[in-house]
């Protein structure tokens, strides 16, 4: 994905990471921002289904081809889901971030963690 | 001036001006005068380069090469014969000078080669990943024990009292600081014992042939660290490996092992390299230097530094090992040697060190005074013991220009006389009839010297 | 695209010049002949029962030896070497290989002799290790050596543990090592290697290690600091004083990497500055070949409350009693009840030392003191040749001093104006057939280009290297496309290295 781009619909974290939340669960990725820093995606480790993660906390490593970056739970829970898509593809985390290019999705264990998170504004604000 | 700087004073005039300073003492002057060096190094001063080769050359004829005796020693390096092929090409400006290849573009050349010798090491240990190389081999098996923990997490290492005792000190320093132990897995007739593998052992270390020359049954070792999930790593010699099923069929998961015998110098140790090949699953965490293949913009096949996320200069503290150099020259030399082998040649040269170690090793036993020390099969490298103190044997032999082998008493308590015999292709029968006849009679003279002293 | 570039191609570009060695066998094909068998020959069977032996033998290239020596001739081509032209590659001090050292080193009497030879019949070999320990703790001020660590992350390896060993012998058990945010990647994965928590200090903004962070973060948890004077910004640490007192005031040993020995031998040593451990680089400063990526050497340096931790075997002198009056005798010594124990087999790289030797006895002592002033001349030089040139304006010096052997420049503002990155300077000095400088290290400068001159290059070199620089500079003012897509007139251009990550191909199928 060419330009910047942080959709009003999601919530931000200050590590990069963004949460779309659907119910009581949400799905997580990284952000414009962190993609573009990382340069061309080349290998994503998927968490195993059903460990848990912390809001804060790593929980996987995102590597391109001169970076590693951790990855960081917007809000805990446990992963009901990873994108297998990745394994083949890690370079959809680049060419779309919010959509294809996600990463896990997670139960959450405290939705009212949300709060903690920034809307698009705020997050675009603090890069 | 010295002989490889050219500043002539006309050249440091107009430097000086150009950098806008007064005289060189000007550029130091950010440091504190209290750290200032103010009188000449306490070195002698420097020499015509005549002066430096008679020096050296001084030097090396008070040392006994391979030249100057028939050797047997080996223990982990050998007295090979390194075709002149070899040398003619680590010598090369092209090969010896550059850096490290981080502008893949003009260091096509390296990375070819790093390829081509991470595929014959791939062929070798029977393993699909091979890195590019690393130090030596025992900093190679604490190398592989840090991939280990890494990727379990538990707590010791079991390593075979079959292992380079090298090799398990050197895994021993490094274990501490992890926190780890490393325990031993005994011999039991120069074979390794299959120990007890809890959940908590990180990885089983073996190696092949072991330290005594033995031939080792890998898969039932393998077979029991693998049902409790720990790793198993197998430090191997690797010419017997063209004869010898491959550490990767037996299920071995990381394969590591002394490069010398492959095309390198003796060099009183140093430099070698050291092979380091791992399956699939472990590619990702694999230390050290990798070349991979890939396309440039105009779809031309070529070779670049890869996967180096897993290295010291991006991932940093979580690096996969601190190993920023590697053994570039050592394993192009490695390459260029097992080129010149070839497919058929390293099952010939393999298969003569195994037909005239048999012959020594039956030689050698024939004799009173000399059992054997253990009935394993052996490839180029056999133990026996003597019924007379070997270290005076060995002074003996000496005498008479023959090296027999390595006192094996100095690492092995329990095997006191115990002597390691070596053999390459350069060993000839006349000399192993020599070795045997020196060594009959130094045994000989040892003990009648002996029961003389008793009477 | 039309861009060319000046000067004589120095490279042969044939269509098979991309075969692998594999590609080249040929079933049959040959180069060893072994020596005819002459024991009797014993059934494999008997020899190594089958259950031992693998089915098939190892798929090794069937060449000739000519093909070989084509091959790798024409493989050798490909590569730029120091050897063929400038180097300025920024903290590995590629400085001229004395073809002596070759020499000497083939002699047959280091280069065959067996690292377990009886040390009696090895008293060149280590008188020679021994001498220079000598030397090299005369250059550190430091007195006790160990020439054991095959790299300087092995000597940094050695160092941490050392300082292990040091804290656990008074009964102390810390868990923190501190390392300066400019710090190259061994020193934080170094750390790790050997059990601490690495935690990063800050550089203040004249380009020393931040006082007020060290403080702060100098707790009696931490059991080291790691640093490297000049810094890996090629300055000179001018608060070393201080930092020594802070670090030592908390009971924490001082670390040394040598990587940027070349600005001070001779004029300061680490040792003085309060220094505990030094390692040297002797592929650096000492002139060991590079080798396209090793081998090298990490040599350590250590104060007398560091030494009783030191590898084992150390090399020692000892005065031979019995012998004849007073005749020295050198030996291995394994009997070292403190010391970390071995960190490799045997006692070192040294086909390494032999070279190494033979420099500091080329050199001397005044031959290394000048070493460091024209390595600092010749960088100072062209820093003013460059601005001189105009380049600075378009790659500004990261900081405003003098520097030391190195010297870094940003490439911030030319990514701004001249819509090229460090990395398309990089490729298009390719073109120039010239080594570009290291690239994006140190981290803390951006578009970072870490330019190391040394002193064997003379100044009519400098002055080209600067003008190409801004020629390059100028060009990219006009179109920076061109830079953007070079190299073009190397033996391929820039490559996939995404592609390779993502799908690694590691050898050949």
């Amino acid at each position: 994905m060419a330009e910047p781009s942080y959709p009003g619909e999601l919530l931000y974290h200050s590590e990069h990471d963004w949460a779309r939340v659907d119910g009581d669960e949400a799905a997580f990725g990284i952000t414009w921002y962190a993609q573009d820093a990382l340069g061309e995606v080349v290998f994503f480790e998927s968490p195993k289904v059903g460990s848990s993660v912390t809001k804060d906390e790593p929980y996987a490593e995102i590597e391109s081809v001169k970076a590693v970056s951790d990855v960081f739970a917007p809000l805990s829970g446990e992963i009901v889901a990873v994108n297998d898509r990745l394994s083949d593809s890690p370079e959809t985390v680049n060419e779309d971030p919010y959509g294809d290019g996600w990463l896990v999705r997670v139960k959450l264990s405290d939705p009212s963690e949300t709060e903690q998170l920034m809307d698009a504004a705020t997050y675009e604000a603090s890069l | 001036m010295t002989q490889y700087t050219s500043a002539t004073d006309a050249d440091r005039a107009q430097m000086l001006d150009a950098i806008g300073v007064e005289s060189i003492e000007d550029l130091f002057a950010e440091i504190p005068e209290r750290l200032r060096l103010r009188r000449p190094l306490a070195l002698d001063q420097g020499l015509a380069e005549q002066e430096v080769y008679e020096e050296l050359r001084e030097l090396a004829a008070r040392n006994v090469s391979t030249e100057d005796e028939i050797s047997f020693l080996g223990a982990g390096m050998y007295d090979h014969y390194i075709p002149a092929l070899v040398d003619s090409i680590i010598l090369r400006s092209e090969f010896l000078t550059p850096y490290t290849p981080y502008q893949p573009e003009i260091s096509q050349g390296g990375l070819q080669a790093m390829f081509e010798y991470q595929t014959a090491i791939s062929e070798l240990t029977g393993l699909p990943v091979s890195n590019a190389s690393v130090y030596e081999g025992p900093s190679a098996v604490a190398a592989a024990g840090y991939v280990a923990k890494l990727a379990n997490g538990r707590t010791r290492f079991i390593a075979s009292r079959g292992v380079h005792p090298h090799s398990r000190e050197t895994l021993r320093t490094l274990a501490h600081g992890w926190g780890m132990a490393v325990d031993e897995a005994p011999l039991s007739d120069g074979a390794t014992e299959l120990p007890e593998i809890g959940e908590d052992v990180s990885a089983v270390i073996v190696q092949q042939p072991n330290f005594l020359g033995a031939v080792e049954r890998l898969e039932p070792i393998v077979e029991a660290a693998h049902r409790t999930g720990a790793l198993v790593i197998c430090a191997c010699d690797p010419l017997p490996l063209a004869l010898l099923k491959s550490p990767g069929e037996c299920g071995v998961d990381i394969a590591v092992g002394e490069g010398q015998t492959l095309g390198n110098r003796l060099d009183f140790g140093g430099p070698s390299f050291g092979l380091f090949a791992v399956t699939d699953a472990l590619m990702r965490r694999i230390p050290g230097r990798i070349a991979g293949e890939t396309r440039d913009a105009d779809g031309r096949r070529g070779f670049v530094l890869t996967l180096q996320t897993r290295e010291q200069h991006i991932r940093r503290e979580r690096a996969t090992s601190n190993i920023c150099t590697a053994q570039a020259l050592n394993a192009l030399a490695g390459i260029v040697y097992l080129s010149w082998l070839g497919r058929r040649g390293i099952v010939e040269l393999v298969e003569l060190m195994l037909q005239r170690t048999g012959y020594a090793r039956d030689r050698l036993q024939a004799i009173d005074g000399v059992v054997p020390l253990h009935g394993q099969p052996v490839v180029r490298e056999f133990a026996v013991a003597l019924e007379a103190p070997v270290e005076a044997v060995i002074r003996r032999c000496r005498e008479q220009g023959i090296n027999p082998g390595y006192p094996l008493g100095r690492d092995y308590p329990e095997f006191e006389n115990g002597l390691l015999v070596a053999l390459t292709e350069r060993r000839t029968r006349d000399q192993i009839d020599r070795l045997a006849e020196v060594l009959a009679s130094a045994i000989a003279s040892e003990r009648s010297e002996l029961a003389g002293a008793r009477t | 695209m039309s861009a060319t570039r000046p000067g004589a191609r120095w490279f042969t570009a044939a269509a098979d010049d991309e075969l692998t060695i594999f590609e080249r066998s040929r079933e049959g094909r040959r180069a060893f002949v072994a020596p005819e068998l002459d024991v009797p020959r014993r059934p494999l069977d008997e020899l190594l029962p089958g259950e031992l032996r693998r089915a098939e033998s190892p798929r090794l290239p069937e060449v000739s030896e000519p093909e070989i020596n084509r091959h790798y001739n024409r493989l050798s081509k490909r590569n730029f070497d120091l050897d063929t032209g400038f180097y300025p590659l920024g903290s590995c001090t590629m400085k001229h290989n004395p073809k002596l050292h070759e020499r000497v080193a083939a002699l047959p009497g280091h280069a065959k002799l067996h690292p377990l030879q009886d040390p009696a019949r090895a008293q060149g070999a280590l008188e020679l290790m021994w001498q220079l320990q000598q030397a090299l703790a005369e250059i550190a001020g430091l007195p006790h050596v160990s020439l054991q660590p095959s790299a300087g992350s092995h000597g940094e390896l050695a160092g941490v543990l050392l300082t292990r060993a040091y804290h656990e012998d008074r009964g102390e058990h810390r868990t923190k090592v501190l390392t300066p945010d400019t710090a190259h990647g061994t020193n934080p994965a170094t750390v790790t290697m050997a059990g601490y928590e690495v935690v990063k200090v800050g550089t203040d903004e004249r380009g020393n290690v931040d006082l007020d962070d060290l403080r702060a973060k100098a707790d009696d948890d931490v059991a080291c600091l790691m640093l490297t004077n000049p810094s890996t910004l090629g300055l000179f640490e001018t608060g070393i004083d201080e930092v020594a007192r802070i670090v030592h005031g908390i009971g924490a040993t001082l670390y040394y990497d040598g990587a940027n020995l070349n600005a001070i031998m001779g004029i300061c040593r680490p040792g003085d500055m309060g220094f505990d451990i030094v390692h040297f680089n002797l592929h650096k400063s000492f002139t060991q070949p590079h080798g396209g990526g090793g081998p090298g050497a990490g040599p350590i340096a250590v104060s007398d409350r560091i030494e009783p931790f030191l590898p084992r075997p150390q090399v020692v002198r000892r005065e031979a009693s019995g012998n004849g009056a007073g005749e020295a005798y050198y030996d291995l010594d394994h009997e070292r009840p403190k010391s970390i124990g071995r960190l490799r087999g045997f006692q070192g790289n040294y086909g390494v030392f032999v070279r190494s030797y033979a420099y500091i006895r080329s050199l001397g002592a005044a031959g290394l003191k000048e070493v460091s002033e024209v390595a600092v001349l010749n960088a100072n030089y062209l820093l003013a040749r460059l601005r001189a040139e105009g380049v600075l304006d378009q790659l500004p010096v990261a900081y405003d001093r003098l520097c030391m052997h190195e010297f870094v420049l940003s490439g911030s503002p030319m990514k701004r104006d001249l819509k090229i990155k460090t990395l398309d300077l990089a490729k298009r000095l390719l073109d120039h057939g010239v080594h570009p400088p290291t690239v994006y290290f140190p981290l803390i400068v951006d578009e970072a280009l870490l330019v190391e001159p040394t002193e064997t290059e003379t100044k009519e070199t400098l002055d080209g290297f600067a003008e190409v620089v801004a020629e390059i500079l100028r060009e990219a003012r006009e179109d920076p496309e061109i830079a953007r897509g070079a190299p073009y007139t190397t033996p391929v251009r820039r490559l996939d290295e995404a592609a390779a990550a993502r799908n690694p191909v590691l050898r050949q199928p």
